[in-house]
């Protein structure tokens, strides 16, 4: 009946809107978790474990226990108990202050029998133990790398790096009898209430999370976490709420990585820049679980080629989805690699890749080509693109490239949709809204669809008590929720015009939305206005519930980016400056051009953060994080960023295949193409990120080209 | 640091304790420094000495913040952050380091930027302290406010109010700064998403060039 489809003539999809939450998030209204405060609420505080590796040999609770204030103490490891990371939790209790809370977790006696640790993952032969990753062998390698006029082999690195959020996690949990409300900081309101009720043994339906604003995530807040359900006890033992926020040191330590990466890469490669053959082995860690295994060679999938990934345990807590997992790193090792080989040979990386692009995936071939010519044309890469290393004087620029894909279909989602016969519309997902801009597309989707402004409709989400979406990872949310959406609301106009068709002395099918009016398509004097229309409903609201997946075709999957970035070296200082950074995105359709644009602006940002700043440095002797607060675990300022320019990909090809998700691409490329552009400007490879002042006078110490050292005698101030 | 244990019998705020507290940065001992040197209201004096040490437990303290009086009492080792957010309910500010480097806390006192996380309650009494949600509501937002929502110059929101008001404060004192200038006024606060493109814009740099 109902053809499910996006709209050819778009009113509001694919313009420039304002997020509909900015004006409560810059005032202060915005309620976080962190702002929830509930009558009689008690605060949460936590002993953790000060070794990487260690045994419990004494825990005395008493001295807490006595204090004045405190309510609730819960210990979640016993004498005898081996702590596998630093700052892992030991005592969970809740008292009437934060302040008496700290007092009271440092009155607890305990003592340790400190064991031996391991915590440098790129030294791996030391690893106390390793476990093979994944191997794939494509063609014949040995037969490529003969065929190849040149070998060029190299090492890369980078390292594990903190996901940082702003708000840390945690959770408020309250009881009312047998039913638990949490305020979680969560990437997934619908997938909550299921993963507490099974820790804490009770049905899934007394459970019920919300979290209408969340302070930055990143793929690490999709769990309750040993700190939310113990949180949920306190409350229980004590009979009332209890908050319970990560401190920043535990938020950077326990609360997720992204996992290193270091590979050996060697490339054949024919005169012309064709690449006949890769080989490579990688090892890396994100803690006591291992690593994942990131997809090297990345992008290109050349015919004949060999790797091979071998995971290293550390004395880390483990690693949780950092945006994009697995494919920075790999994105790095790889174009880094490839540029290297380009360099080698005197070519042009622009020509080099796209010389390559026949190896890429054939769906995107045709992106691919589009975008490195509109970046091309935005850098002026080909007007201003030099050797490696050519340039005069102490200060050197430099441009780099990099290429990245991401899948991003959209997850399961459920729209709950009402009309009321007021004209009020009014939808229900239990989604969230990471920053991303989810209400507002929500919103677009349903304005768009019903000939109303974004003003119009009542979105309400970050509520699992609403139908079930999917957790917000993977650039799943806008692709799910716009689709569900969708559905639902042509489901509910069809049933609108029903209704009003009579009214118009029409056919319901030949009825239009638009404007705020219902009008007939082939006579626009024969209108309603929208709540006229909706008057006619009487007393009762249109319902619909619209699904993710469903009829008609409104996702699809596989999107491909461009990044260029230019910077600025100092030879003498070790410091790069970030010039300017072009980034070339295709999402499919774009629902909201501004907050798509920011996710893209975003991604450049905190790549630049993780290619120049980030690293979560261990120290080998005690085996704990060193870089446990922003002074030490830096991330980009306003003005580290210099120049950014972002160009989404719209209309023709990229419009019908519906919104594909914007969290992960943009943030895959930025690392390789700073790296490629860096080694551009100084004429030798740094071989590892974060491209830190000391790294750079390294790289450049180790290497004794002509070209460097000539340039810095003809150079001078 | 889970075995010193021992509370020593002493009245008053031992450095240990004031540590733990939790607050103590550079700034806050900056700002009280400052402010003794000002308009000394009576509880500074106090903790200045004249009438000896209070605390550790409660005291009376006077606040003015965003216009209004406020009365509480308070361990001197709490934070105005704390205060403000748990007290007063005001949680337009953040705690994210808690230790004056992110700028999440940033509120004004007597019109001059602060780390709220980085003063002492006891400190800020005297002072005309001033939140971001001192600045405008959601129904009507000041300009700086205005501005950050047109250039979307947020994402998850958190550090947001730490940035409008020190962007505020920055134009209101220099209306149009340079790239440099801003990037030295703005350079006391992080943001994780990535928002930086968006606050270029909002201080008339061109920014979002999409």
């Amino acid at each position: 009946m109902v053809e499910y489809r996006w709209p050819e003539a778009k009113r509001l999809i694919g313009t420039r809107i304002d997020r509909l939450d900015g004006p409560v998030k810059v005032t202060g209204a915005a309620e976080y978790t962190f702002d929830v405060r509930r009558p009689g609420m008690l605060f949460g505080a936590v002993l953790r474990c000060p070794h990487a590796h260690a045994r419990i040999t004494r825990l005395d609770l008493g001295p807490a226990r006595r204090l004045p204030g405190v309510k609730a103490v819960r210990a979640v490891h016993e004498v005898g108990d081996e702590i596998q990371w630093a700052l892992d939790e030991v005592v969970f209790l809740a008292a009437e202050t934060e302040e008496g809370a700290r007092d009271a977790v440092a009155a607890i006696g305990i003592d340790y029998e400190v064991l031996p640790h391991f915590v440098d993952a790129e030294a791996k032969d030391r690893a106390p133990e390793t476990s093979p990753g994944e191997e794939e062998t494509e063609g014949d390698p040995d037969a490529g790398f003969a065929r190849a006029a040149r070998r060029v082999q190299g090492y890369y690195g980078i390292p594990t790096i903190a996901h940082q959020c702003l708000e840390s996690h945690g959770n408020v949990c309250e009881w009312d009898g047998d039913q638990l409300t949490t305020w979680s900081s969560t990437q997934a309101v619908s997938a909550l209430p299921g993963q507490f009720a099974e820790a804490l043994g009770v049905p899934a339906s007394s459970v019920r999370t919300i979290c209408q604003y969340i302070g930055g995530g990143f793929g690490s807040k999709f769990s309750p976490d040993r700190w939310g359900i113990e949180a949920a006890r306190l409350a229980k033992d004590a009979g009332r709420p209890v908050k319970l926020m990560l401190e920043r040191d535990a938020e950077l330590t326990v609360a997720g990585d992204r996992p290193s990466t270091y590979a050996e890469v060697e490339i054949g490669v024919a005169e012309d820049g064709e690449v006949t053959a890769w080989r490579s082995r990688s090892w890396g860690s994100g803690g006591l679980g291992g690593s994942g295994s990131p997809p090297i060679p990345y992008v290109f999938q050349f015919p004949h080629r060999h790797h091979a990934h071998t995971s290293v345990p550390t004395n880390v807590a483990g690693s949780r989805a950092w945006r994009a997992p697995n494919h920075p790193q790999a994105c790095f090792v790889t174009m880094a690699a490839l540029d290297d080989a380009a360099a080698a040979l005197g070519l042009d990386p622009l020509d080099f890749f796209e010389r390559n692009l026949a190896y890429t995936n054939p769906r995107l071939q045709p992106i691919y080509r589009e975008e490195l010519r509109i970046a091309d044309e935005r850098m002026g890469w080909r007007r201003r693109w030099h050797r490696r290393g050519e340039g005069e004087g102490h200060l050197r620029r430099g441009l780099g490239l990099s290429i990245h894909t991401w899948g991003g279909r959209g997850h399961r989602s459920a729209c709950e949709l009402r009309v009321h016969p007021d004209g009020g519309v009014e939808a229900k997902l239990g989604s969230q809204d990471l920053g991303t801009g989810t209400r507002t597309v929500i919103a677009i989707v349903l304005a768009e669809t019903f000939g109303l402004g974004v003003h119009d409709v009542t979105v309400k989400i970050g509520d699992s008590a609403y139908p079930p979406s999917g957790g917000s990872g993977g650039s799943t949310t806008v692709g799910g929720v716009s689709a569900s959406t969708r559905r639902a609301a042509q489901d509910a106009l069809a049933e609108l015009f029903v209704k009003v068709a009579p009214h118009l002395e029409a056919d319901p099918a030949e009825l239009e939305a638009v404007d705020g009016r219902i009008r007939v398509a082939a006579d626009p004097s024969r209108s309603l206005s929208w709540k006229e229309a909706t008057a006619k409903l009487g007393v009762t609201p249109i319902t619909a519930t619209g699904q993710n997946p469903g009829p008609g075709e409104l996702n699809d999957s596989g999107v491909g980016g461009v990044q260029m970035a230019e910077v600025a070296v100092d030879l003498e200082t070790g410091i790069v400056r970030v010039e300017r950074m072009v980034a070339v995105q295709d999402c499919g359709l774009v629902m909201d051009l501004e907050t798509a644009e920011s996710q893209v602006y975003g991604g450049l940002i905190m790549g630049i953060s993780y290619a120049l700043y980030e690293e979560k440095v261990m120290d080998p002797v005690t085996g704990r994080l060193l870089a446990t607060d922003f002074e030490s675990y830096k991330i980009a300022g306003y003005g580290d960023v210099g120049r950014l320019e972002v160009h989404m990909m719209q209309g023709g090809s990229h419009d019908p295949r519906g919104p594909i998700g914007l969290g992960e691409p943009p943030v895959i490329s930025p690392g390789a193409a700073l790296s490629n552009a860096v080694a551009n400007a100084i004429g030798v490879r740094v071989p590892y990120l974060p491209m830190t002042p000391r790294r750079v006078l390294d790289a450049l110490e180790e290497a004794t080209t002509e070209v460097t050292v000539k340039g810095l005698e003809g150079g001078g101030r | 640091m889970a075995r010193d244990q021992s509370r020593d019998g002493r009245r008053g705020v031992s450095r240990r304790d004031f540590l733990r507290g939790g607050a103590a940065g550079a700034l806050g001992a900056g700002l009280l420094s400052g402010g003794l040197a000002g308009e000394a209201c009576a509880a500074q004096e106090a903790a200045a000495g004249r009438a000896g040490v209070v605390g550790p437990g409660p005291v009376p303290m006077r606040f003015r913040i965003n216009g209004k009086s406020h009365e509480a009492e308070l361990e001197p080792r709490v934070t105005l952050l704390d205060a403000l957010r748990e007290r007063f309910g005001l949680t337009g500010s953040k705690r994210v380091c808690d230790r004056g480097t992110c700028g999440a806390c940033t509120v004004t006192l007597d019109g001059r930027t602060a780390y709220a996380c980085s003063v002492l309650a006891i400190e800020a009494q005297g002072y005309d302290v001033q939140t971001v949600e001192a600045l405008g509501t959601p129904e009507a937002l000041h300009p700086v406010q205005a501005a950050f929502v047109e250039n979307d110059a947020q994402q998850c929101g958190f550090c947001t109010p730490g940035f409008v008001v020190a962007a505020a404060a920055l134009l209101s004192e220099n209306p149009s700064p340079t790239p440099e200038e801003a990037a030295h006024g703005l350079a006391g606060n992080f943001c994780r998403c990535g928002t930086y493109a968006g606050i270029q814009a909002v201080l008339g740099e061109g920014g979002r060039r999409g």
